[in-house]
């Protein structure tokens, strides 16, 4: 029981892979994957750095076992990024200078781009302080999150049809 | 660091994970995994089986019926934040609902792993003492249903049997008289409060009774401040603070006295929301 296999979709491919039970999703993606582009910062949920999507939804890919994922759907920021889902976050970001490092970068990208599809599905686009709040859970040590702010504000307006 | 080695079983039935646990001494049951999964990494705890009760149907519903409303143990905090029934009949847990972890930990996290889990400093918890609510478990002995006042028994130590599964808890419908008050303090938005308070009560007239301060963050398990309650029963809100009734340590937050002070700040907020109408 120690070992397990399991095979799920990843950003779109199908992969079978045999793990370690005790293997955490984001050093499966990293490690036998090669998709370095999830981070692991903290290991223990604080950081984000680890954000990736699973089944929809964005989790902490260091407080999820890969074994949980056997039959999920699992996006990474790879995936992201190719499917030209989040193109105009990635644009925001680099013209407001939002990342430095880019360490905390994708993990901040899934984060924004799910508050984005929630906001978009009522509706209403986000105030800052509601961009705030849904980006607490991802720590960054260079910017200061000013820009990061501008950056989600800035595309969530774009996205409502208002100026870019 | 990582997790040590562990075997895996993901169980399809209660009765299979009642059974593993039987089996097994030194086997966990993994639910969301947001706080046993950090613990396995930081090897604070090394399990050698992890009992994956995800796969269990039929745990996960959150329904009202015969005026209370019941809310299966692996309804994840993210389907409660979104729920109607919970807004309007749970109104204290959805006000606590966006304080607890991030939108990704809240993804992913269960209400009935909050509960077992018992952090003294968690959300939950509190909310449940203050609604007097009631928890209902599957062990070798069949179905329980447990108290609050009886279920919260120190640091992270529940009534919870070796092999009991936490299967749902249970808390009574708000009705047009009820005030619900939440609020706490942490550095960052979503992380463990320094201090929290969830509290209800029943308006009558222009004045309150039946108050309830569950106070977290100020012991090992949350606490009711019993003498406050009767004082802000009363109106008066400064003879409420005064009289908490708290006895908090330091700890890697805050003082003891921080604590204290931060505890009656809170009140002041949450005697507001009390206050006013639903």
């Amino acid at each position: 029981m120690n070992t397990i296999d399991i095979t799920l979709t990843v950003n779109g491919e199908h992969v079978a892979e045999r793990v370690e039970a005790r293997t955490t999703l984001v050093d499966f993606l990293r490690e036998d994957l090669s998709l370095t582009g999830s981070h692991v910062g903290c290991e223990h949920g604080v950081c984000g750095a680890c954000t990736v999507r699973v089944n929809g939804e964005i989790v902490r890919g260091c407080l999820m076992l890969a074994v949980q994922c056997d039959g999920a759907t699992v996006e990474t920021i790879e995936g992201l990024s190719d499917s030209g889902e989040i193109a105009d976050l990635q644009l925001a970001f680099e013209q407001r200078n939002a990342l430095q490092c880019g360490y905390c970068t994708p993990g901040i990208i899934a984060a924004a781009q799910e508050l984005l599809l929630q906001a978009k599905k009522q509706g209403v686009v986000p105030s800052r302080d509601a961009i705030r709040e849904h980006l607490s859970g991802n720590y960054c040590r260079c910017t200061g999150y000013h820009a990061i702010v501008d950056a989600v504000e800035a595309v969530a307006q774009a996205r409502a049809g208002g100026k870019p | 660091m990582k997790p040590a080695p562990f075997a895996y079983k993901k169980v399809r039935s209660l009765e299979e994970a009642v059974g593993l646990l039987g089996e097994h001494n030194d086997a966990r049951l993994l639910a969301g995994g947001q706080s046993l999964i950090a613990t396995l990494n930081m090897r604070l705890s090394a399990p050698a089986l992890l009992i994956d009760i995800n796969g269990i149907g039929g745990l996960d519903g959150i329904a009202q019926k015969g005026g209370t409303v019941e809310i299966g143990a692996l309804a994840r905090h993210a389907q409660a934040e979104r729920s109607d029934i919970v807004a309007k009949f749970a109104p204290l847990i959805a006000r606590a609902m966006p304080h607890i972890g991030h939108a990704a930990i809240r993804n992913r996290g269960t209400l009935g792993g909050s509960i077992a889990f018992a952090d003294p400093a968690a959300e939950l918890p509190a909310c449940l003492l203050a609604l007097d609510g009631e928890i209902d478990t599957t062990g070798p002995k069949g179905k329980r249903t447990i108290k609050v006042t009886d279920f919260f028994k120190g640091l992270f130590e529940t009534a919870l049997g070796p092999q009991d599964v936490l299967t749902a808890i249970r808390v009574p419908s708000a009705a047009a008289h009820s005030r619900t008050g939440f609020a706490e303090l942490a550095r960052r938005h979503g992380d463990y409060a320094i201090v929290g308070l969830a509290a209800c009560a029943r308006a009558d007239g222009k004045g309150l009774t039946d108050v309830r301060l569950a106070f977290f963050g100020v012991g090992t398990t949350p606490m009711r401040a019993k003498t406050a309650e009767a004082a802000l029963a009363s109106g008066n809100v400064d003879a409420a603070v005064a009289a908490l009734d708290l006895d908090p340590q330091d700890d890697v937050q805050a003082t003891a006295a921080v604590k204290k002070h931060l505890a009656g700040v809170l009140l002041r907020r949450v005697a507001k929301q009390l206050m006013e109408a639903r």
